[in-house]
């Protein structure tokens, strides 16, 4: 059997983490492979689309309700979705209370303690919410969890800033342990020469875009079925394209230690693409009074 | 009033009149205290069987649980190791409960330094700390290890100590190959049995996990002993004797034996004895590990069985006769040694005691509580002893501990009327101490204030409590006991008989009217 290989999927939220996650490895699972979700998001919707639920009874809401966590076992926390696929939710408090972050150091170190991490797995995906905000939800890419990461990502501004800021957050633990950037997925957007883009993106962390998941409809109408399109239409060109991005990342072997960039460089390669326009420096912190007097005088 | 040619300690000062006059006023111009009848009818209506079921629905509360938190357990467990500073991540706050706690149970120093997260850390995270710690505490104290483990704070915020120490190391803040063994120990996780056992598994895996190549089960002729969270200095010493008199050739993997009883000749001693480097790096090569405390050392348990390939001997806490038989028989069977008549004459003076005494102790009821093994071990001296266990309370009791003590009191009629309460707290016992009185209680020095309110309802509801447990914060030098193998099962004995003849005698004291059975031979 061959090693465990424990990834994490980061990105920006709303990004697309946790459908292209699903997607993926629901294309895992049809071949053959035996696969875990971890999701690490207080929302708990890593599982749903594997699962058919709105959302799986997370560890840490089983916990509150049987007092602790040491109260819980693993058959409670855990669910067997399409394709054998196992999913456990670590979930978390309501918005605005409590600390998530520990709520994610709980829940994997509650699958460590149970057992879940057993030896006929092949892969296990954590699906981390957006940004790495705390060391909390850096906890999957600690020494001997998740040593490949993969950054979802379109060709738009506020995306391609977190994944920069996520492999900032991989250096830190990459030069004492042996976490690495996997690749970027470009999950697109249907904007201007988004593949090109994230391709430079890529290039200057150090990375490769390991695959470009074209936008289609079909995701959507998987989607509100809770199903993903493997499973929905296992026919489907959509399906293709996750099968494809399953099997690049079967065989990819280009686990780097990133090179973020600074936010002039970010800046820079956006304005060649035409994303941000040029920054005019001259009127910066200059009233209206002010440029109407320059305009006057010129 | 207090005068300096007859100074009066707070007891009995504070009864002189001026004092109580004092106290008087104080309540009755800002405590707003209520009526005395009040009081006591609030304080009746606690010792209820009515109360007792509220009390039992209690949910979000734990009123004195009778358990310490992680950390002071990790602390423990490096203080049994040569030359090592316990190092503890977190805030200075903490690290002074651990060390006052240990203050007061074995009236010694104890060395713990904390690396002082504030509030920049608690936003930043701790790897500045880590760094400036670690510089400053290896260049300060001479230790040869430093063993480190958390608090809430580093968990909470998600501090991996793995990276941060990795760091340190490259940032040549400590050098590359100074011993820094680490485990994560989230206070509001578990409890100090916890605690010990990630920082013994810590330990073994940092100094074995990456030189198991060339290690030889049996090897090194020795068998390994792993105490478990282990207060009695006295229960070290009889696990070394019994060895000694066995010829069998051990490893205590964790020793704090000499460091927490220093002699006052003079001379601090920062450290004292422990096991070494040496003596952890060589363990896997033992024969066999024994697990003292096996409810309360899981992942030892499955380190030990996963990386060194040694099959763990399944067996109970040695305490009394059965159990100590049992866990001599085993290390016979492993060493190839004998048990010598040595021991065989001490078991014989065990029984010859149990026998003197059981008269006295026949059909004693008895309540019990403390750490998930502890409660087992006593639980089985009760019954070999001819006692009937009651309550037995363990806060950090599993719902696995809760089936072994069903199943242990089930294998005795003098278990017949015992219940384990896992989970439990000190308020719930005090509730079945008012509506199912048990003789006696057994536990730490929490329990007397179970035994003062029960005397408060009256005399003859007054439930004694007897001391044994960890910590023991108003008597002196019982740390230094012992309760382990038959020579622990005789203290307990003299212990728990004197403790019933005490009372008796307590008794049968009124002239003219009980001293017809205040002999002179008991």
């Amino acid at each position: 059997m061959a090693k465990l290989r424990q990834c994490a999927i980061y990105g920006k939220g709303g990004i697309g983490k946790s459908t292209t996650t699903q997607n993926l490895v629901a294309a895992l699972a049809e071949s053959g492979k035996k696969v875990m979700i971890v999701g690490c998001d207080p929302k708990a919707d890593s599982t749903r689309l594997i699962l058919h639920s709105k959302a799986q009874t997370s560890v840490m809401q089983l916990a509150a309700e049987a007092g602790s966590v040491e109260d819980l076992e693993l058959e409670d926390v855990m669910n067997i979705g399409f394709g054998g696929i196992k999913c456990v939710e670590s979930g978390g408090p309501e918005p605005g209370v409590g600390c998530a972050g520990r709520g994610v150091i709980t829940a994997i170190n509650f699958l460590e303690e149970e057992g879940a991490y057993d030896e006929a797995l092949d892969f296990v995906f954590y699906d981390v919410l957006g940004d790495v905000v705390c060391g909390g939800f850096a906890m999957p890419i600690r020494e001997n969890k998740a040593q490949e990461i993969y950054i979802v990502c379109s060709g738009e501004m506020m995306a391609m800033y977190a994944a920069n800021n996520i492999a900032k957050g991989i250096v830190k633990y990459a030069n004492s342990g042996g976490v690495r950037l996997a690749g970027l997925i470009c999950n697109s957007r249907n904007t201007d020469r988004e593949d090109e883009l994230i391709m430079a993106l890529a290039a200057r962390l150090g990375t490769t875009m390991i695959h470009f998941v074209p936008r289609h409809n079909a995701v959507q109408h998987a989607e509100i079925r809770r199903m993903t399109v493997i499973e929905y239409d296992p026919t489907h060109s959509q399906a293709d394209e996750y099968r494809a991005l399953a099997n690049k990342i079967v065989n990819n072997t280009k686990f780097v230690i990133p090179t973020p960039i600074e936010m002039e460089q970010l800046e820079e390669l956006l304005m060649e693409f035409g994303i941000m326009e040029v920054e005019d420096t001259s009127i910066i912190g200059k009233t209206a009074a002010e440029l109407a007097a320059e305009a006057v005088a010129a | 009033m207090q005068a300096a040619e007859n100074i009066k300690t707070c007891f009995p000062l504070f009864r002189d009149d001026d004092y109580k006059g004092m106290i008087a006023k104080k309540r009755e111009l800002f405590e707003e205290i209520s009526p005395k009848d009040k009081i006591d009818e609030v304080f009746n209506w606690t010792t209820t069987q009515e109360y007792q079921d509220l009390n039992f629905k209690r949910e979000a509360l734990t009123i004195n649980p009778a358990k310490q938190c992680q950390p002071l357990g990790s602390a423990l467990c490096s203080l049994g190791f040569h030359k090592t500073l316990v190092y503890i991540h977190g805030s200075q706050g903490c690290i002074a409960y651990f060390r006052t706690y240990f203050n007061r149970h074995f009236k010694e120093p104890i060395a713990i330094i904390a690396d002082s997260m504030t509030e920049d850390a608690a936003v930043f995270g701790g790897q500045k700390n880590i760094h400036e710690g670690l510089a400053n505490a290896k260049a300060l104290y001479g230790a040869e290890m430093i063993a480190m483990s958390t608090t809430c704070i580093a968990e909470v915020i998600g501090d991996d100590l793995n990276a941060f120490i990795g760091n340190a190391r490259k940032e040549g803040h400590v050098p590359e190959d100074f011993p820094i063994p680490f485990a994560h120990t989230p206070s509001f996780v578990g409890s100090h049995v916890t605690g010990w056992d990630n920082m013994e598994e810590g330990i073994l895996r940092y100094f074995t996990l990456n030189t198991m190549e060339g290690k030889v089960v049996g090897s090194n002729g020795k068998i390994n002993i792993v105490p478990g969270f282990e207060t009695y200095l006295g229960n070290y010493r009889v696990i070394k004797r019994y060895m000694k008199e066995m010829g069998v050739d051990y490893t205590m993997l964790s020793d704090p034996e000499e460091v927490l009883d220093t002699p006052a000749d003079g001379e601090f001693r920062m450290y004292a004895g422990g096991t070494t480097q040496d003596e952890v790096k060589d363990a896997p090569n033992a024969h066999n590990t024994f697990l003292i405390q096996p409810l309360g050392l899981a992942k030892t348990s499955k380190f030990v069985e996963s990386t060194w390939n040694h099959e763990v001997p399944k067996l109970n806490i040695p305490m009394g006769v059965e159990w100590t038989d049992e866990f001599l028989m085993k290390v016979s069977e492993v060493s190839g040694k004998p048990i010598p008549a040595s021991l065989q004459l001490e078991r014989g003076r065990l029984v010859d005691m149990m026998t003197d005494s059981h008269a006295w102790l026949h059909g004693k009821k008895m309540a019990v509580y403390g750490d998930p093994d502890f409660t087992m071990g006593m639980v089985k001296l009760m019954m070999e002893f001819g006692i009937e266990p009651t309550h037995v309370v363990c806060n950090n009791g599993s719902k696995k501990w809760a089936k072994a003590m069903t199943a242990l009191l089930a294998s005795s009629p003098y278990g017949a009327n015992g219940k384990p309460y896992p989970g439990a707290d000190l308020w719930h016992l005090r509730s079945l101490c008012f509506t199912d009185k048990p003789d006696f209680l057994i536990g730490n020095s929490y329990g007397k204030y179970i035994q003062r309110d029960t005397f408060h309802k009256g005399a003859e509801f007054e439930v004694p409590l007897i001391r044994i447990g960890f910590p023991i914060f108003d008597r002196h030098h019982l740390h230094r006991q012992t309760t382990l193998g038959y020579e622990g099962a005789m203290q307990v004995l003299t212990t728990l008989t004197n403790a019933v003849l005490e009372l008796l005698d307590d008794k049968t004291r009124g002239m003219g009217t009980t001293d017809y059975n205040h002999d002179l031979v008991r």
